[in-house]
């Protein structure tokens, strides 16, 4: 009922009927209610013991007094003024609020059969307090129909596609039938969309024909006055005009108009009742000067009570037509902004102080409407937000949470015979010592809080079946996520891990699915509040399950940064005493030695091979190309690096490791190669050096005869471009021929130089290690910075904006040199020229502004797809198909595959033969 | 002079065919269809050109694709 009623405020323009099924009920709470006199029972604790016995077994007694029903169908569709009036409980006469007491006129707009909103008063319709009604309708009896205002449209199509004469639609008798049934079918085949289609496409025709085919009298044209007045030939219909001629419209024409003539009659939507929605939909509030504000609602439904009076008294007296006609004009006015007060032509209507009134559209409608605000809103209790920040120390699966807000976020525990003194204790420790509880719950779901005087009463009280919400403590679980959620693993459950300071922590290798980084980057953290929740979390979205991507097939999360150069290079430089061994892998938390080898010196190798499971075995190729192969748990050749244990699409080590032992071992042995990769460096030492991109002069010489064979080759080219003899591309211009090639011959330069670089580089320099390793930068970078940053490429092109004819002022216009249009010649480390600085910034700047602009453009495509696609599932027979059983693929993916089940999106059924 | 192109033989057009009754029957009862589930072409396709497929017959496209090589789609014939 409570709901039955809401939907009708809220859906003022199709009011819903749900079906009988759901009736009731309400008589019963009530009942039940009844005996509960006085004294809310937000009771004193000091309270006859009796007294609270009984109001725990009336408690109970409401709880088993619901009667559950279930809605089969629901029927959208007008509310009748006979309806309307039923549903009513109180007649509004008067737009008086208040008497001179302050309390509600009788029949008036704040009238007490409407609902309650004072605390303490009873509701004079359903006996019920404040909070447990939910109020109650009213009405008014119009002193004339006014059309109602959203519905403008569809009496428009009525009357323009109905005869003037004898209201039959305009379509003669026996193509009345074949239509209604083409409805039929279409509906069945394509759906209600198809139908509403054709609807449109039927009555589209209708308007121009001016012969009735049933009474053969003659149609007038009918135009609409926007915003609410019908004019048929110049002469104005009156809505009681219009109300008559929709009330002549037979049932049986409604259907073709799409209308279901038993939930809505044309003539409904010329209101001749308005309903007035209940006081608890429009609650006034007190000031603290003990002044009443009233709700915009209350105001405007104010003004059409006051004009329909006086309409009333004005007809009564006999006032002329003209009279009247101006105060019928004026309720219509107001009518209509009660339901919108954004209609094009209407000026809306305005508080004293000049803002518009929020009137019910406004409340519907829009970002912040109830619709997408409150219902499709997703804010949620018992969550966090703040900054982020890394700390290598956690587990991959665990999330660190500041000590304060630990005791703000709660878990609910049941109180059974077995935990009963467990939980006790923490309601002894109270809301300000860590871990305690902020509130119980009884078992009727009343809460309360635990305070300083309240923790004896509710020590006292705390029996089986109560709850406790206690602090979130180390182990338990909480959704962790970032956005924008674009992922599955922008959502991931970790375990809790309380900690001092202010910041949530993660572990680093995280950051890649989260695309977290921590340069202020927030987060938010939600706890589940029941088992099933947690059950749910834990197994379909906690970390370890999340490694392999459903995108690619391969590992997301894998080591990162310190985590790749530091085992690369332990596995390809180092060997140390065993002493030293043993230290390194217990710092990294390796507690088990029996893999090390009992040798004088182990290599890095060996102690890498000390955190792998012992019979496994892995080949593959490094980033270099070298072969790797691990036999026995042993890494018998070859280096780590990143294509071995990184994330994103690379760490085929861990993607076979996690093939192999699952996911929960596979996050296991993740850890420990990466604290002893980050350990390794603490020992080792690892810090980029200037030096490091220092080139021998052999290099530098190579590289400065690369760049001037490369400038007289572009020369060449130009000099054959002036000449006329060069060839052109096909579909290019000579100019962008031109262009093209010398693009090509610069891009190529660099190539070179690269390939210098990677020669004549230390392998041994930090830099080198790291770019070699694959854990940040790149051979490309080291070029850059100690030979030449390039060409710069503008949109696909060299640099050509600036002055006429030349890119800056000190060159000659005209001028072609790869110089004059962004060719970079030299290396960061050795220095720009002003000339080349001043190119090069201009592609920073672009860069910019590009991902600026493209991050937003490319969010709103992302949407799109999403939801386009959000109800596509996979059947049982392979097919992909949507919400209404349409098939959108034959096979997923067309080959069937589960790309998170398989490698990179191959299933090699060999490799599985080979393997067992 | 304009030449006549038969965009049948274009390489960016992927095999029509016109499926027989007994594999249509195959095809519904396989995929548990009951009339409007599949996917839909225009009898004036141009693709269909020369098959003479009439409403409700099924027609079965022979795709190029990236992850499976080769992949087979089917589509019921309707008129406008």
């Amino acid at each position: 009922m409570a709901k039955k009623e809401e939907e009708k405020m809220e859906g003022e323009t199709k009011e819903e009927l749900v079906k009988e099924e759901v009736q009731e009920e309400h008589g019963e709470v009530d009942e039940a209610k009844q005996p509960m006199e006085e004294a809310d029972s937000s009771e004193e604790p000091t309270e006859a013991e009796e007294k609270k016995e009984e109001m725990t077994r009336e408690r109970v007694e409401a709880m088993q007094h619901f009667v559950f029903k279930q809605v089969s169908s629901i029927v959208f569709g007008v509310l009748s003024p006979k309806m309307l009036k039923k549903m009513a409980s109180a007649k509004i006469v008067t737009p008086e609020l208040y008497d001179k007491e302050g309390y509600p006129v009788d029949g008036g707009l704040m009238d007490v059969r409407l609902g309650v909103i004072d605390p303490g008063l009873r509701c004079k319709t359903c006996g019920s307090k404040l909070k447990e009604c939910i109020g109650h309708f009213g009405y008014i009896e119009l002193a004339r129909p006014v059309i109602h205002i959203k519905l403008i449209n569809i009496v428009y199509d009525l009357l323009r596609s109905t005869c003037r004469e004898c209201s039959r639609i305009l379509i003669p008798e026996d193509k009345i039938k074949k239509i209604t049934k083409q409805l039929d079918t279409i509906e069945e085949e394509e759906g209600i969309e198809a139908r509403r289609a054709m609807v449109k496409k039927v009555i589209a025709d209708l308007k121009t024909i001016n012969k009735c085919p049933h009474c053969k009298a003659k149609q007038n044209k009918i135009t609409l006055e926007k915003p609410s007045t019908f004019m048929e030939n110049e002469k104005r219909l009156s809505p009681i005009d219009v109300r008559a001629r929709l009330e002549k419209i037979p049932d049986e024409d409604c259907v073709v108009f799409g209308i279901n003539p038993v939930a809505s009659r044309p003539e409904w939507m010329v209101l001749t009742i308005l309903p007035i929605p209940p006081v608890t939909v429009r609650p006034s509030i007190t000031l603290e000067s003990g002044e009443r504000s009233e709700d915009d609602l209350t105001h405007k439904l104010g003004d059409i009570v006051r004009i329909n009076q006086r309409l009333f008294e004005n007809i009564n007296a006999g006032a002329p037509e003209i009279i009247i006609e101006d105060l019928w004009d004026l309720l219509q006015y107001h009518v209509t902004t009660f339901f919108d007060n954004n209609i094009a032509q209407l000026p809306p209507a305005r508080h004293r102080s000049g803002q518009p009134l929020k009137t019910i559209t406004d409340r519907i409608k829009s970002k912040e409407g109830r619709i997408r605000h409150n219902l499709a809103g997703k804010r949620t209790n018992f969550c966090a937000r703040t900054v982020i920040s890394p700390d290598p120390m956690l587990q991959i699966n665990e999330v660190g949470v500041p000590l304060t807000v630990a005791m703000k976020l709660t878990v609910p525990e049941t109180v059974n015979e077995w935990n009963a003194a467990y939980l006790k204790k923490f309601v002894e420790r109270g809301p300000g010592v860590y871990p305690g509880a902020n509130y119980i719950i009884r078992p009727d779901g009343k809460k309360k809080k635990i305070t300083d005087e309240t923790k004896e009463a509710a020590l006292e009280e705390l029996q089986p079946g109560y709850k406790v919400e206690r602090h979130l403590m180390d182990g338990d679980v909480g959704i962790f996520n970032r956005q924008p959620s674009l992922h599955r693993m922008s959502m991931m459950c970790h375990r809790v891990k309380v900690l001092p300071y202010r910041t949530l922590r993660l572990n680093p290798v995280v950051c890649a699915p989260y695309n977290a980084d921590f340069d202020g980057d927030e987060m938010n953290l939600h706890i589940p509040q029941t088992e099933e929740a947690r059950a749910e979390a834990e197994i379909l979205m906690e970390v370890q399950t999340q490694i392999v991507s459903p995108r690619y097939g391969l590992s997301v999360i894998g080591c990162i940064h310190d985590g790749i150069s530091g085992n690369y290079i332990l596995t390809k430089m180092l060997s140390m005493p065993r002493e030293e061994a043993v230290e390194l892998l217990s710092s990294a938390g390796v507690m088990d030695f029996s893999q090390l080898p009992g040798k004088k010196v182990v290599s890095g190798a060996e102690i890498f091979s000390a955190v792998l499971p012992a019979d496994f075995n892995f080949r593959g190729k490094s980033k270099s190309g070298e072969e790797v192969v691990i036999e026995n748990g042993k890494l018998v050749k070859g280096v780590m690096d990143k294509v071995s244990l990184g994330g994103e699409g690379a760490g085929l080590l861990l993607r076979s490791l996690h093939k192999k032992y699952g996911a929960a071992e596979t996050v296991k042995v993740l850890h420990r190669i990466l604290c002893l990769g980050v350990e390794t460096l603490v020992k080792h030492g690892l810090s980029a050096l200037i030096s490091d991109t220092d080139m021998p002069d052999e290099a530098n010489e190579k590289i400065q005869n690369i760049l001037n064979t490369a400038e007289e080759e572009v020369n060449q080219v130009i000099e054959k471009f002036k000449a006329g003899e060069l060839d052109a591309y096909p579909g290019k211009t000579l100019k962008e021929t031109l262009e093209l090639k010398i693009l090509e011959i610069l891009n190529r330069s660099r190539t070179k130089c690269g390939v210098v670089i990677k020669e004549y580089a230390n392998k041994n320099a930090f830099s080198i290690i790291m770019a070699e390793s694959g854990a940040v930068g790149s051979y490309l970078n080291i070029s850059q910075i100690s030979a030449c940053a390039g060409q710069q490429v503008l949109r696909g092109k060299r640099i050509e904006k600036g002055y006429k004819g030349r890119t800056l002022s000190h060159f000659k216009k005209g001028d072609l040199s790869p110089a004059a249009h962004g060719f970079v010649r030299h290396g960061f480390k050795h220095g720009l020229k002003p000339h080349e600085f001043f190119f090069h910034a201009i592609l920073g700047r672009d860069s910019l502004m590009d991902t600026a602009l493209r991050t937003p453009k490319s969010g709103y495509l992302y949407r799109r797809l999403a939801n386009a696609m959000q109800d596509l599932r996979v059947e049982y027979d392979e097919s992909v198909r949507d919400a209404n059983g349409r098939i959108i693929q034959f096979k997923y993916g067309e080959d069937g595959i589960d790309v998170a089940r398989s490698e990179s999106g191959k299933i090699d059924v060999q490799k599985i033969i080979d393997e067992t | 002079m304009a030449k006549k192109i038969d965009i049948t033989k274009h390489v960016l057009v992927p095999k029509h065919t016109l499926v027989s009754e007994a594999e249509k029957k195959r095809i519904t009862d396989n995929l548990k269809l009951s009339g409007s589930e599949l996917p839909r072409i225009l009898k004036t396709d141009p693709a269909l050109a020369g098959l003479k497929a009439k409403d409700g017959d099924i027609i079965k496209i022979t795709r190029i694709s990236r992850t499976a090589g080769e992949t087979i789609f089917y589509r019921r014939v309707i008129s406008a």
